[in-house]
């Protein structure tokens, strides 16, 4: 229990200017994210520093050097699984990967990879759909230190076993340990998806769009915006993507509230894939 | 750019703005009885976390919609608030409120479970007290673990008024003993009660937050 809590017109104040002081000093741009869920956030973030304002937290974010690295920890980083959402991996076997199959190459972005678990699911999809050959993944952060975990790929061993009855409901055709090799407490992903992952630090907030794909993965993302930053983001997706292309979202996550609503077709409803619609 | 609220010095009003309701392990029943109370004037937000399980998709909002005179659903990331209306937090995220240009929107987070609950109750009422402040009415039901606890004492920290299932009443007394003890000035009573006075509050009195 905690009795930390940022609330009140003072500490509103004192975030909007934690936030700038962030902004202006680190060039981590968060004034545009959801500020229910980044007070949480920075509330756990002040527990665990021991700081007992948000004053204080700045204090120590501008003079600490070793602070705003440990603060971006408690911003930015999601805790995901391989094939979260079972039947969203299923819908791109059954819905995207036939389309896929006409291209004779493949360019994906997975925005927001965090530590990995998304596109090591992804990659291996396409290995199972015979793709990943052709294929090249763009996997981006605005964490260093979540991409430098996802480019190691390696993950306690106790969180295999949902791992791997995910992807059995994901439509599998293979088994998941013939991609990991376990060892003290740990499985280490195949390397060899390594040649087919670009690890990289893009931030949706700042950054623009570097090269053309044929699908966007970006999954419990855009809940952390607000509804300006969700559309610079999917307006980010929707010029990298190709016509045609596909845009996979969260299991809660809509185009409903956007200004691309009218510029996407749902394909599949439940699992929250789009495709970029022809220009009228 | 983070919103700044708007704390009017005002007294409490004479009838919430908003309310949010806690429940876990016989839940559904309670909740039952106090949404279907709701008449068809009725014209106050109502933000529910009922504990599931995180694999299934919830049926809440099916089951509900045709016992209610109001519209029921399931939250989605970013709506708008609508007068009368109750949203339902979807499995395996957590529901807060936010605020806008346009008044308050409701936001989902993936983050950690808090009380090994996502959603956790805990987190809708900390973010709905942040932005209803006195005008947030917050009820806490049945159900076996001590989320909500936590949730209810943000509540009344920011002046606003908290209900409480009556222990013995419920058919998981925990969650509502805990956040007794937690909250002693919180009201106890039986779901009868509530459902008397959540029918009686008078339409039109939503402020505008």
């Amino acid at each position: 229990m905690s009795d930390t809590r940022i609330s009140g017109r003072v500490a509103d104040i004192e975030l909007q200017l934690l936030i700038e002081a962030i902004y202006l000093k680190y060039h981590y741009d968060f004034r545009e994210y959801a500020g229910a869920s980044i007070k949480r956030r920075l509330t756990t973030a002040m527990d665990r520093f021991g700081c007992k304002t948000l004053s204080q937290l700045q204090d120590r974010v501008l003079h600490e050097p070793a602070m705003f690295p440990a603060l971006l920890e408690f911003l930015t980083v999601q805790v995901s699984e391989m094939f979260r959402d079972p039947s969203y991996f299923l819908s791109i076997r059954e819905q995207v990967v036939p389309l896929l199959r006409t291209y004779p190459s493949l360019k994906f972005w997975v925005a927001g990879c965090s530590a990995g678990e998304e596109v090591y699911s992804l990659a291996i999809l396409l290995h199972e759909e015979g793709l990943l050959e052709r294929s090249l993944i763009y996997a981006t952060d605005i964490n260093a230190h979540a991409l430098q975990r996802a480019e190691a790929g390696v993950y306690d061993i106790e969180r295999i076993a949902g791992f791997t009855a995910n992807h059995q409901r994901s439509g599998a055709r293979t088994s998941l340990s013939e991609y990991y090799t376990a060892a003290y407490g740990r499985a280490i992903f195949d390397k060899a998806f390594r040649k087919h992952i670009v690890f990289s630090d893009h931030s949706l907030a700042t950054d623009s769009v570097f090269a053309e794909v044929q699908f966007v993965s970006c999954r419990n993302v855009l809940i952390y915006f607000n509804r300006e930053l969700q559309d610079r983001a999917i307006g980010l997706f929707h010029e990298a993507l190709c016509h045609k292309g596909f845009l996979g979202l969260g299991a809660k996550e809509s185009l409903r509230f956007s200004a691309y609503a009218e510029r996407f077709d749902e394909i599949a409803r439940v699992d929250r894939l789009f495709q970029k619609r022809s220009p009228a | 750019m983070i919103r700044l609220g708007k704390r009017p010095a005002s007294a409490r009003p004479p009838q919430p703005d908003a309310i949010v309701i806690g429940a876990s392990a016989g839940g559904v029943e309670a909740i039952s009885v106090l949404l279907t109370a709701l008449p068809a004037r009725f014209d106050i937000p109502v933000f529910v976390v009922q504990h599931l399980p995180r694999e299934r998709p919830s049926l809440l909002a099916d089951i509900f919609t045709p016992r209610c005179a109001r519209p029921v659903c399931e939250a989605a990331d970013k709506e708008p608030v609508a007068r009368g209306t109750v949203y339902f937090a979807p499995p395996d995220y957590h529901l807060l409120v936010d605020r806008s240009d346009d008044g308050p929107l409701l936001s989902l987070s993936s983050d950690e479970p808090v009380c090994f609950a996502r959603p956790s109750i805990d987190v809708l009422f900390e973010a709905a007290a942040d932005v209803y402040a006195e005008g947030l009415l917050g009820i806490v039901l049945s159900g076996a673990n001590e989320d909500g606890s936590d949730g209810l004492a943000a509540v009344l920290a920011a002046g606003g008024r908290g209900w409480v299932q009556r222990p013995a009443e419920a058919s998981s007394s925990l969650m509502p003993a805990s956040a007794l003890a937690r909250c002693p000035q919180a009201e106890v009573l039986g779901l009868a009660d509530m459902a008397a006075r959540l029918a009686g509050m008078p339409a039109g009195s939503s402020r505008k937050v």
